[in-house]
């Protein structure tokens, strides 16, 4: 089992939702988080004066899927947040040791 | 017991206009609407661990200046009779004009209401200069003596008809450019020096929290203008419907000229630009609502609108951290205004006749507000900062006053770690969980 976490711009969250879900996803778990990248952050002015706010918002999504999902999710993630300017996110993938569904008490890839 | 055919009598031996007691009632109500609208354009502007504490000190001032208002404020400033300095004591506790039944065209104790407002938003509008630092107690005692000591003598000078000193010698102030915003501009200046600058300014970080309510707080303050500038007709007149219109015109004007400088300087137009830009040319049109036509209005909220925006650059530059720029937009909005009103001043719309002889005046009338305020707020502030101390200690400064000051929140949105239990509810009186 893998966990994908995705680092992506808040405006892509529902396209990478939908292309997460056209492959069979049933679960995700979102955050609001702040950061920056290469894309470091932007500049906003009061009154005259300039202010550098580097903690630019983005969304945090996590996935559990199962080994032979990942490639694919991988895949779904990144092309539906992709829009080639700088700030598009990160992605990584961790293994995952055991799951288990708290309502059932299923384990394993049948928890996912 | 007054029964209905003896009112009649006596509204008929009175001269009381119905009209003019209905529109002073109406605008009074504006004008107390607009000390809530400036807790909300200065409380979006602070931090968000500040919003309380700015909101409190708004709503304070409603509460505490009526009292001191009608206890003393108002004798002392229209006490009538006394000497072209001070009102007379006849007032006191509103000694005789409760229940004042008079053959004026409005009962005294409209005047003492309409009053009343600007009374309490002229401390209220100090507050943006030492925002996020004061002691709640320091600023409590600072805004009741100053409106004692300061105002009311002020507004005694320069409104009371046939009494005041600058009022005899024909200072002109319609509404209270000299009286209100450079008055509070100046204590501004001088708390701001005082009390010191916030802990790390001017380093970043001291962005606005919330523009939204600063923008409806914007909006709040310009229809209560309305009735501070229109209502200081005195009555339901022409010369309030002149008021009205230049009031109008000048605040749409500062709102654009400053959007369009700082879009030309800074590259973009912003939203505190307009609403900066807006109360400025308010500011600036105050002292000459009553006196000015439209083409000056324009002028005198294009100069705002300019010279209000660079104004504020000033603060970076010598250092003192008017935390919500207090001085750039009322002092200097008010001194332009004040100025302009003397050298545009039309005879056919307020009685006086503009040009440099009235500007010179108007350079008095200015110069001795500025010194009064400067020299009597710079007395208060140095009394209290060396008894019980003016600022919060650092740690409660980074904390934010709204939990070290009143042990709230202004934004629980999340629900961790709000829990309370019914236990905590009943004996907590000095707990500080919670939000």
């Amino acid at each position: 089992m893998k966990l994908v976490t995705a680092i992506v711009k808040p405006h892509k969250l529902g396209d990478v939702k939908d292309s997460l879900q056209g492959m069979g996803v049933t679960g995700m778990t979102v955050t609001e988080v702040k950061g920056f990248g290469r894309q470091r952050g932007h500049t906003e002015v009061y009154r005259g004066t300039e202010y550098q706010v580097d903690l630019v918002p983005k969304i945090k999504l996590e996935v559990l899927v199962d080994v032979m999902d990942v490639d694919r999710a991988v895949k779904a993630i990144s092309d539906a947040a992709r829009t080639g300017s700088v700030g598009d996110g990160k992605l990584w993938v961790t293994d995952i040791d055991a799951v288990t569904r708290i309502r059932t008490g299923e384990i394993g890839p049948d928890a996912i | 017991m007054v029964t209905a055919t003896d009112r009649e009598l006596m509204m008929e031996e009175a001269l009381w206009n119905p009209g003019d007691i209905a529109w002073m009632l109406t605008a009074t109500a504006f004008v107390l609407f607009m000390t809530p609208g400036l807790a909300l354009f200065y409380g979006g502007m602070v931090r968000s661990k500040n919003v309380l504490s700015v909101l409190m000190q708004n709503f304070w001032c409603m509460g505490i200046i009526t009292i001191v208002w009608i206890v003393a404020g108002y004798s002392i400033a229209f006490g009538g009779g006394g000497s072209p300095f001070l009102g007379g004591v006849d007032h006191l506790f509103l000694n005789g004009i409760a229940v004042d039944y008079g053959s004026a065209h409005l009962p005294e104790a409209v005047n003492v209401v309409f009053q009343l407002a600007f009374a309490v938003i002229t401390p209220a509008l100090i507050t943006g200069a030492f925002a996020e630092r004061m002691k709640f107690s320091a600023f409590a005692i600072f805004v009741a003596v100053w409106s004692l000591l300061v105002y009311s003598p002020l507004a005694h000078w320069v409104w009371d008809v046939g009494n005041g000193f600058l009022n005899k010698w024909g200072v002109l102030d319609f509404a209270g450019g000299t009286v209100i915003h450079v008055n509070a501009g100046v204590a501004a200046l001088v708390a701001a020096i005082i009390i010191g600058k916030r802990k790390g300014w001017p380093k970043p970080g001291f962005r606005p929290h919330n523009l939204t309510m600063t923008l409806l707080g914007t909006g709040i303050l310009w229809f209560g203008w309305m009735g501070f500038n229109a209502g200081s007709a005195g009555s339901a007149s022409p010369q309030a419907v002149n008021a009205f219109l230049v009031t109008q015109v000048s605040a749409a004007t500062g709102a654009v000229v400053w959007a369009i400088v700082e879009w030309i300087k800074d590259g973009k137009p912003t939203t505190l630009g307009v609403a900066s830009g807006g109360v400025a040319a308010l500011v600036g049109i105050t002292p000459a609502a009553g006196f000015v036509d439209v083409q000056s209005a324009l002028i005198i909220g294009a100069t705002c609108g300019v010279l209000c925006y660079f104004a504020i650059g000033l603060k970076s530059k010598l250092g003192y951290d008017d935390s919500l720029d207090v001085v750039g937009v009322h002092m200097v909005g008010g001194i332009i205004g004040g100025l302009l009103t003397g050298l545009l001043a039309d005879a056919a719309i307020g009685g006086t006749a503009g040009g440099l002889a009235q500007m010179g005046k108007q350079a008095v009338g200015l110069g001795v507000g500025i010194v009064w305020s400067a020299v009597l707020t710079t007395i208060i502030l140095l009394a209290i900062k060396y008894t019980i101390g003016l600022r919060v200690t650092e740690e409660d400064e980074e904390r934010g006053l709204d939990l070290s000051l009143h042990s709230e929140e202004g934004y629980s949105f999340a629900e961790l770690g709000a829990t309370s239990t019914a236990s905590s509810l009943v004996t907590s009186s000095t707990s500080t969980s919670g939000g």
